[in-house]
């Protein structure tokens, strides 16, 4: 078992789901395939997808939603 | 009840432009100052801070009864809440006025009605005012839409009735289409703004962007003429003037009466601005909104006219009456404005935050630069991207042109891209030179003149 860290690629506001009231894309425990969404990163009004790059469990969020987060930061991490 | 101490409710570099013009007054200022914004320049500037949240702007700057607080708590007697944020929120302007505040701006019933587009419409409509040929009121679904659009004549545009800046517009080129767009309208409508109502509009497929600046004092209201901004990229306004050179003198005039019989029909109060679509072939002009608050761009229409509209939106709230006369406002010269934002034009304007390692502002006749910049400010991420407005006026529009060309090159800000490449690529091409554009010329243009990538050693850097 690994747990690999997946990083703010850039700085901004993270968020966890699409839009406000909209389900997460991910919470705790849920599986996740390479390519899935994790949440977004908002930077001067243009939004950026998390993307993951490894499959796994996704066992823990570092952040909040609406969260203001630096470039490499850890936003959560994936049992692979 | 006089103003001695003016809580911004704002930050950026219209917060520096509401310090600037409340000290001239004699005002104390205080800066609402969210987590990421210690550093700006206006908290820099300003007699006092205070702190109103996180960064993010919906629990912080979009929090109303956070800065209404702060603004009490801070002993101020007046609340000037700058553009976009709470600028045009109704209930924020009663909830200032109602904690026994002034606040700089139209009554909370002036923005509520003119904020409301379809009832914005209804006004200009009684008020004499060419409007867009539309429908009347909100179109119920897509049955009322084919009618109506049947009426005005396609193509249509399909409007959410809440929204704003460009958001929630769609196209329809027939029934078919407009009846599988307005579903899908009403469901992005509610989404984005919490409430579905649309209405319809005849697209006019090359329009100019012209907008009047007027000033009242609840009875009386002047224009300070117009303003041309058709250059826009995603519908934001990039590169503004004053006056629209494609105005004759007899179309001019009956620009600017129009938007004065409305705002006095409204007894509008402070500064304000109606937008409209001109369509240069047939000469006609029509209504589209209105914007109850200071607006970017005001600093070209401060140019050509000398007067100070945030000073007299200060003036007017503190029961000045206005005492500038229509015949005392004169058009000199020309004004080019270029939005200078946090943008790498080079790869498709990404939003480019950082720390301004150097700045050189151009300066010299004609030139003014609003800004929030200053050497060693790392602009946060979180916000607008705009970081300030170079402003070039001259005797006339080729001269300044050339002028902001000029400026431009003076211009330096290093340690993060800007959209200044841009604005030097406007302002040496021929049709804009010519003053030949509408309000989808930008996005074309830049389509066939894509802005090259910057050399490696001017990736970080725009000059």
């Amino acid at each position: 078992m690994t747990v690999k860290t997946i990083q703010a690629p850039l700085p901004g506001t993270f968020y966890r789901s699409a839009s406000p009231g909209e389900p997460v894309f991910k919470s705790v425990g849920d599986a996740v395939a390479v390519g899935d969404t994790i949440g977004l990163i908002e930077v001067m009004k243009s939004f950026t997808s998390v993307i993951a790059e490894e499959a796994g469990t996704l066992v823990a969020f570092h952040v909040e939603n609406e969260d203001a987060v630096m470039a490499g930061q850890p936003l959560c991490d994936i049992d692979a | 009840m006089a103003i001695s101490k003016v809580f911004v409710a704002n930050r950026g570099e219209i917060a520096v432009r509401i310090i600037r013009a409340a000290r001239e007054l004699g005002f104390a200022t205080v800066q609402a100052v969210s987590a990421a914004d210690g550093t700006m320049l206006a908290a820099r500037l300003a007699d006092e801070t205070v702190s109103v949240g996180p960064a993010h702007a919906t629990k912080s700057y979009l929090n109303k009864q956070v800065m209404v607080q702060a603004a009490i708590d801070s002993g101020c007697d007046a609340v000037h809440p700058g553009y976009g944020f709470l600028s045009e929120n109704a209930e924020f302007a009663e909830m200032v006025e109602a904690a026994g505040l002034v606040f700089i701006g139209p009554t909370p019933d002036t923005i509520r009605k003119m904020g409301d587009k379809a009832r914005a419409r209804q006004e200009a409509m009684a008020a004499g005012v060419p409007t867009v040929p539309g429908s009347a009121g909100l179109v119920e679904d897509v049955a009322a839409a084919i009618l109506a659009a049947r009426e005005i004549g396609y193509p249509v545009m399909i409007k959410a009735s809440a929204g704003g800046g460009g958001r929630g517009i769609r196209v329809a080129r027939d029934a078919a289409e407009l009846a599988t767009l307005i579903p899908q309208a009403t469901g992005e409508a509610k989404a984005a703004f919490g409430d579905g109502g649309l209405y319809l509009e005849r697209f006019i497929g090359k329009a100019r962007h012209i907008e009047v600046q007027i000033l009242g004092d609840g009875t009386h209201a002047i224009h300070l003429f117009e303003r041309e901004c058709s250059l826009q990229r995603r519908r934001q306004k990039v590169w503004e003037e004053a006056p629209a050179a494609c105005l004759r003198p007899d179309q001019r005039e009956a620009l600017c009466t129009s938007a004065v019989r409305l705002a006095e029909r409204v007894g509008y109060r402070g500064a304000g601005t109606l937008e409209y679509l001109f369509d240069e072939t047939t000469g006609e002009f029509f209504f589209i909104e209105m914007n109850t608050r200071i607006q970017v761009e005001h600093p070209v229409t401060e140019m050509i006219t000398g007067i100070d509209l945030v000073r007299w939106m200060m003036r007017i709230a503190n029961g000045e009456p206005l005492t500038i006369h229509q015949g005392d406002v004169r058009l000199n010269g020309h004004a080019v404005e270029a939005r200078i934002c946090a943008e790498d034009p080079a790869l498709g304007f990404r939003p480019s935050p950082g720390t301004v390692t150097a700045l050189e502002v151009p300066g010299g006749m004609g030139i003014r630069f609003d800004t929030m910049l200053y050497p060693g400010y790392a602009v946060p991420p979180f916000y607008d991207s705009l970081l300030g407005k170079l402003v070039a006026h001259d005797e006339t529009r080729e001269a300044a042109i050339t002028r902001m060309a000029r400026a431009l090159r003076e211009l330096r800000v290093e340690g993060l891209p800007t959209t200044a490449p841009l604005h030097q690529a406007l302002a040496a091409d021929p049709d804009v030179r010519a003053g030949v554009f509408h309000t989808r010329w930008l996005e074309d243009w830049l389509a066939a003149h894509p802005l090259g990538s910057q050399t490696p050693n001017e990736a970080d850097t725009s000059r």
